[in-house]
């Protein structure tokens, strides 16, 4: 597909009752947020981040997709940050607030935003009851991913292995090429709506040399990569629940949540009632929560994860290890978030590092013994 | 028999019992389900106590506040505190670490007739206090929501998180990550509504600290950022100076 394609894109989707959304600049940052042509994508842009920095500066070429990732994930697209689930009256009847899910294609998915949504649909309906507001969100959604070409500093989905390519889990899939004056998008169907659209698109079939240099693309992509989360964590953290090393990160993290908002897979959520001044009306709404808070832990007689030492462990292990525990998966896809929306730069993959040399230390100074 | 609401001023900018007055489509609401007993902002008309809720706006500056905090104090079933001279000391609680004297030599043509303490505190350094309403001034929709939950005998929803988790709930973007802006709202309690993030400044600390805030941490990524001492002094010194967490931090960079 040529590089005019993607507005062509847009209209297709358009006219099949989808509102699109993509990555567009606001504030100095990027937001996932509707968008009318690919001219308001943020051509040329990239990030500049940084463990507790997110610049947007000029980038080397003039490709579309080079920028990698808006603040917010899809989590908000189907996990919203506050709704309403029902009100109730005098009479004691609860109505269920309905679902406003309109038809959403987001265009410019990530490979790993798009195993984040997995591991959200795990949490949401994998176990024996299934959150049907999530489902009916989760089915508003057409997907249009990019794979990645260029990561920011503050990614590590290859080591995940949620990334930079995806596989599975998008209705379509773009690799940008760039190469001189040729820019065209290589187009591939992960659903029969899908399929659908991409006959409907402009462009000739791939060729070999296409498909290779897409490849040959997340490939360097992938060995680009500055940061990587240390093999075996899992079982790392969980041999390590008393070491030092959680009070020294406690010494920098502020318990300010801003890891857990941005996280894609952070599903944490609380449940608050409100009522009318007479008493007469009430309503239950829902909200993000964040393990950072002191009302997060707490139980009857008091909170339980007072220091932020408790707080910033209970969030790492169960990010890392007890999710596998829990939903047989990670619940970190290296999306790098964390690291750059943090206002003091903690990095998880450092802290995770600095747990395992301690470990490998003390190997070494036992094997000396 | 309804319920009675009374209203009082300490030291203070009246800012806050006006949030009340605010409050325009819920107060004639409001004023059907309470009995308005004592608000002098709105109304001369006063009745004597006892009341049911009391709002106490201000915080304590003189000798003679001292004594009128403890009777009120008697007079009422619950008090809850509102703002941030009530809760943490005010502005005026930057003379709290400095000369008085001084101040009031330099300020009034004839000191002698300032009959004031020392120190601006807040009203639970004094009295026991039921519930504290952060704010400068106070969030409209906290006080209903304060007044809604105490008339029914529940516990109000009153977050305890950072003003962060506020900006990342309305999709804000962070002006210290993304534009190198010193921010307070790290360790500030939320609650104003992404008041000045929302437009792009950098929070000023109204509701005062968090519960774990990790002031000196934040003071040095301000540094990081390129604030100097005074700098980072000052934007410990705003409207919540007074309450511990912030004065403490606050004295690390002064001098």
């Amino acid at each position: 597909m040529p590089a005019q394609g993607l507005d062509d894109l847009i209209g297709l989707l358009s006219s099949r009752g989808y509102e699109v959304w993509g990555a567009r600049e606001r504030d100095d940052a990027l937001g996932l947020m509707p968008i009318e042509t690919a001219a308001e994508l943020p051509r040329g842009r990239v990030e500049a981040a940084e463990a507790g920095r997110v610049r947007l500066v000029e980038g080397p070429r003039d490709a579309v997709f080079d920028h990698t990732l808006p603040m917010h994930g899809l989590k908000r697209l189907v996990h919203p940050a506050e709704e309403k689930l029902y009100a109730t009256g005098p009479d004691l009847v609860a109505r269920d607030e309905a679902v406003a899910a309109n038809p959403v294609a987001v265009l410019g998915v990530r490979p790993c935003d798009l195993a984040a949504l997995e591991t959200l649909t795990q949490v949401f309906e994998g176990g024996p009851y299934s959150d049907t507001r999530y489902r009916q969100r989760r089915d508003a959604l057409f997907l249009v991913a990019v794979n990645c070409m260029r990561p920011a500093a503050t990614c590590f989905c290859a080591s995940m292995h949620t990334g930079p390519r995806a596989e599975a889990g998008f209705d379509l899939s773009l690799d940008e090429l760039l190469d001189g004056d040729r820019h065209v998008f290589l187009v591939t169907a992960g659903s029969a709506r899908g399929r659908e659209i991409l006959a409907e698109l402009p462009g000739e079939a791939a060729c070999a040399a296409d498909l290779d240099a897409a490849e040959a693309g997340s490939r360097a992509c992938a060995a680009a990569q500055q940061r990587r989360m240390v093999e075996g964590v899992e079982g790392l953290l969980k041999r390590n629940l008393e070491h030092p090393h959680w009070s020294e990160v406690a010494e920098r993290c502020l318990s300010c949540a801003n890891c857990t908002m941005v996280c894609p897979t952070c599903f944490c959520n609380t449940l608050e009632d409100r009522s009318s001044l007479d008493g007469a009306e009430a309503e239950r709404w829902r909200r993000w929560d964040s393990c950072f808070t002191l009302d997060f832990s707490y139980l009857h007689g008091g909170a339980v994860r007072r220091e932020t030492a408790s707080r910033y462990r209970q969030w790492m292990t169960h990010k890392l290890s007890h999710w596998h525990d829990q939903f047989g998966m990670s619940g970190c896809v290296g999306c790098g978030r964390c690291i750059g929306w943090c206002p003091v730069g903690i990095d998880i993959t450092a802290e995770a590092a600095a747990i395992a040399a301690s470990e490998q230390g003390q190997t070494r100074s036992g094997d000396e013994t | 028999m309804k319920p009675t609401l009374a209203v009082w001023k300490f030291s203070s900018c009246d800012g806050c019992q006006l949030t009340l007055l605010d409050c325009e489509d819920e107060l004639l609401e409001l004023a059907e389900t309470v009995t308005i007993a004592h608000f002098l902002e709105a109304t001369r008309s006063r009745q004597p106590g006892p009341y049911d809720i009391s709002l106490v706006e201000g915080s304590v500056t003189t000798a003679g506040e001292v004594e009128r905090i403890r009777q009120i104090r008697r007079d009422s079933r619950l008090l809850v505190t509102i703002g941030a001279c009530a809760t943490a000391g005010g502005v005026q609680a930057l003379r709290n670490a400095r000369d008085h004297a001084a101040f009031k030599a330099a300020v009034y043509p004839s000191p002698q007739f300032i009959d004031a303490l020392d120190t601006s505190t807040p009203i639970a350094d004094h009295v026991p206090v039921d519930f504290e309403l952060r704010g400068c001034p106070i969030d409209k929709r906290q006080l209903l929501e304060t007044i809604t939950a105490l008339l029914k005998g529940r516990k109000p929803v009153l977050p305890d998180y950072s003003q962060c988790v506020e900006c990342k709930l309305a999709g804000t973007v962070c002006v210290m990550v993304a534009h190198a802006t010193p921010c307070m709202g790290p360790v500030t309690q939320g609650g104003c509504g992404n008041l000045c993030p929302r437009v792009g400044r950098g929070c000023y600390g109204c509701f005062g600290p968090k519960e774990n805030a990790n002031t000196e941490m934040l003071a040095a990524e301000f540094a990081a950022l390129g604030a100097d001492r005074r700098t980072i002094r000052d934007l410990f010194g705003n409207v919540t100076a007074g309450a511990p967490a912030f004065a403490a931090e606050r004295a690390r960079h002064d001098g």
